[in-house]
């Protein structure tokens, strides 16, 4: 047996190791650890209850309106407060462009410039790939970091400043959005538009969102989509059998995703990919264990845990707890959210392969810039500019609510206990805490260490570039996941 | 990631017009892993040249002083140990973000994982270099504060140390770049006219000044915030969330970030400068002085109330 660890595994976001235990060629066991903790549950305990709006977004600096949303929405629940509808529209258009903006820095900055490295020097598509993708140097960048500022600028004017920002109320949202404010954000949204239907797509959104099974999509990459970024993905997939790497334990969850006056955009629920049916979501069933955390024992109900590190104990790898939904772990993100949310496509690629796999992240996150372009313009032309973005504050209750939002990366959840409005429990679970979990006490490993166990990797060791292409599949976000 | 926005062709080829080559970036390089440590290691051995050490993030010296917190994966080596190691080594060592500079959140009240800056805890000299330590090029951490620090401060620190025009002088009393810190959050704020004349917001979403009732530190907090546009054209306080002192060591020890504490109703944290008595007195001045429209409109999310100086011809 070989113990390879690999770190710092960059182009994530936040600190990563992986060790691999190798026997024959062969990963027989995978650990994938946060070494970075920072406390911010303890940082909680005590405050007012309103300063999580302050203090939870800054546990991240590209989910921070997911975390604010989160804190939001556990406070929204301890207010029993109505949000204003155009509160919440507004709210989602913000959230959209911080999702879409991950997803974007996702593709073209973290995960497609390992398709251009030396190690693929043979391959017929490596100098173009090379030449559109490498790292820091790729003639996409020049193109897609300025859209995706520009973008961002719907948080200039919606948030004042990405990311970190206090915009985001229990009732809705402090800026009342004027006439100039929306067409300033139309105008935005169709120059994104603009963007991704010449680099990203080569094609319009609507095309994209309309794809409905593997067949289509195949026919898209030689026909209407031939010259697009996410082609030139597709293409390098099927030489590469992306669709074979990475497969993932089963299990898909969505908390529900962009809360509008008439209910989530994708709805909440849990889908199972061996029988591709999505049922209701258990949200009570959700616990954590901390056999293999660098953590003290603590009731495992995220509603009545704590969060104390004790780096002594045994057969521990990780500052990340393990959470469980029923005892099995479970993976979340796009991909989940869109399996849950029944799109076609996804549901035909995850009916094709068996499994999640590194493929149907990526298609999903692309897919998923595709309809959130089209939902922040429907979003903002149905902001009705003569009502209120902001419902007044209500006083807050005594006792234990949570809040739930989807992250880019997956279900993020706010648990709190609040008496007197102070802060007397805190816990976060973050999307990446799903997916990068460790092991449980039966020994069950978290959806990344699964998914990598049984690969081959030769004798390459830690240089195999598959480990790359899975690990940056899950596009995790370590400063979340221990926070 | 706030840099990321910066430049109209993109940050990367924004530093290549600066003639800046970053040795190594845990988001965007492409070396990983071993790549990245045998930089790291030529860098400690003093085979590669290293012109800035730019550091993200508070620096964890616990538990006990081990700095294991923050382990900087596949080293075995904390991050503590990283910064020791590598700051002396540095022309220039810039902090970035109010983590690296002071600590920040991370370091507030019960402090659980020993937390600091890279050479100040809160405004306290010290942190993990300690209060004497200069850089190669003979300065201290330069500390570009803010939460986030708005893309601008970091690119004009680094171009300015990559041209040599930055010194001593540049630097406030908490290492901070005077190019930003020499001005107040205050200073340009659209909410002026309400502030001249105590107009307050008492909820969220109303026009008025934020300082009276919600909070709001901007008259206290330095920073060009609202004098050049964050995100193509916004600031916090132009969108009415208020300012809570992201640039100061310590913002994270605030209790109760949206109401202002008042001693017998007059603000506690007064504009900085400013005697107490004087302020009562303008205030009353200015309340009882202050336009129907703008009373209006201070407790409207919207103008309700337009100017109506022109007249008509």
């Amino acid at each position: 047996m070989n113990r390879i660890v690999i770190g710092p595994f960059n182009r994530v976001e936040g600190d990563l190791e992986v060790t691999l235990d190798v026997e024959s060629g062969i990963v027989r066991q995978a650990r994938v650890t946060a070494p970075l903790y920072r406390g911010f549950e303890q940082l909680l305990i005590g405050r007012p209850a309103e300063d999580a709006l302050a203090i939870a977004p800054r546990i991240c600096g590209i989910c921070s309106v997911s975390q604010s949303l989160a804190a939001a929405a556990m406070l929204r629940a301890a207010q029993n407060l109505e949000a204003a509808p155009n509160g919440l529209l507004t709210t989602n258009i913000a959230h959209a462009a911080e999702n879409i903006a991950d997803h974007l820095t996702h593709f073209y900055v973290f995960f497609m410039p390992d398709f251009a490295r030396a190690s693929y020097a043979a391959r017929s598509w490596h100098p173009a790939i090379e030449r559109r993708f490498k790292a820091m140097s790729g003639e996409s960048l020049r193109e897609a970091l300025p859209a995706r500022a520009r973008l961002l600028e719907t948080m200039g004017l919606i948030a004042g400043k990405w990311p970190h920002s206090l915009a985001f109320r229990p009732g809705g949202v402090t800026r009342a959005i004027d006439l100039s404010g929306q067409m300033r954000l139309i105008a935005l949204l169709a120059e994104f538009r603009g963007f991704v239907e010449r680099a990203l797509f080569a094609a319009p959104i609507e095309t994209v969102i309309e794809l409905a099974s593997c067949e289509a999509l195949e026919a898209f990459v030689e026909g209407a989509g031939a010259a697009g970024d996410f082609a030139a993905l597709l293409r390098i997939a099927r030489d590469l059998k992306l669709e074979e790497m990475g497969r993932g334990p089963g299990l898909l969850m969505s908390s529900g995703a962009y809360l509008g006056p008439e209910g989530h955009l994708f709805p909440a629920g849990l889908f199972n990919v061996a029988d591709g049916e999505a049922r209701a979501l258990p949200f009570d069933a959700i616990r954590e264990d901390v056999s293999h955390a660098w953590m003290r024992d603590t009731a495992s109900d995220p509603a009545n845990a704590e969060t104390i590190p004790d780096m002594r104990r045994e057969d521990a790898y990780s500052f990340a707890k393990a959470p469980r939904l029923d005892g099995r772990p479970v993976e979340v993100g796009a991909l989940a959210r869109q399996g849950v949310a029944g799109h076609p496509l996804i549901k035909d690629l995850l009916r094709r392969a068996g499994a999640t796999n590194v493929l149907a992240r990526i298609v999903a996150r692309l897919l998923e810039i595709a309809l959130l372009t089209k939902a922040a313009e429907t979003w903002t032309r149905s902001l009705q500019l003569n009502d209120r973005f902001c419902a007044h504050d209500a006083p807050l209750q005594n006792g234990a609510v949570v809040g739930f939002v989807e992250a880019a990366r997956g279900t993020l959840g706010h648990w709190a206990s609040i008496r007197d409005r102070q802060i007397l429990r805190y816990q976060i679970i973050a999307p990446t805490t799903w997916n990068f979990s460790p092991r449980d006490a039966n020994g069950t490993p978290g959806p990344l260490e699964f998914a990598l166990e049984g690969l081959e990797v030769g004798g390459d060791g830690a240089s195999n570039i598959a480990v790359q292409h899975i690990v940056r599949s899950f596009d995790p976000c370590m400063v979340c996941t221990a926070h | 990631m706030s840099v990321l926005e910066s430049g109209a062709s993109g940050w990367f080829e924004e530093l290549r017009n600066f003639g800046v080559e970053l040795l190594w970036h845990p988001s965007v390089s492409e070396e990983t892993g071993e790549e990245a440590r045998t930089i790291m290691g030529r860098v400690e051995r003093g085979e590669l040249k290293l012109d800035a050490l730019c550091i993200e993030g508070s620096v964890l010296h616990g538990p006990d002083g081990s700095g294991l917190f923050n382990r900087l994966s596949g080293t075995g080596r904390s991050m503590l140990e990283w910064v020791r190691a590598l700051a002396p080594l540095a022309d220039y060592c810039v902090a970035i973000g109010s983590c690296a500079a002071f600590g920040g959140v991370p370091a507030g009240a019960p402090n659980p994982t020993d937390a600091s800056g890279v050479q100040f805890h809160a405004s306290e000299p010290g942190g993990a270099l300690g209060a004497d330590y200069l850089s190669r090029a003979g300065l201290p951490v330069i500390n570009v504060s803010g939460c986030a620090p708005h893309p601008g401060w970091i690119m004009e620190t680094l171009l300015a140390l990559s041209l040599g025009r930055f010194t001593q002088a540049d630097l406030d009393r908490f290492g901070r770049p005077r190019l930003f810190a020499d001005h107040l959050a205050h200073h340009g704020c659209s909410r002026n006219e309400f502030y001249e004349f105590k107009a307050s917001a008492e909820h969220f979403s109303e026009r008025g000044c934020l300082m009276e009732h919600l909070g709001c530190k901007a008259t206290q907090a330095v920073g060009d915030c609202n004098q050049r546009p964050w995100n193509g054209g916004g600031s916090c306080t132009q969108v009415g969330s208020t300012c809570i002192a992201c640039t100061s060591p310590g913002f994270e020890n605030m209790r109760g970030y949206h109401q202002t504490p008042k001693v017998g109703g007059i603000p506690v944290g007064l504009p900085l400068d400013m005697p107490k008595a004087w302020f009562v007195a303008l205030a009353a001045l200015s309340k009882s002085a202050t336009p129907k429209r703008v009373r209006k409109n201070s407790r409207s999310d919207r103008v309700e109330a337009p100017p109506t100086a022109e007249k008509q011809r």
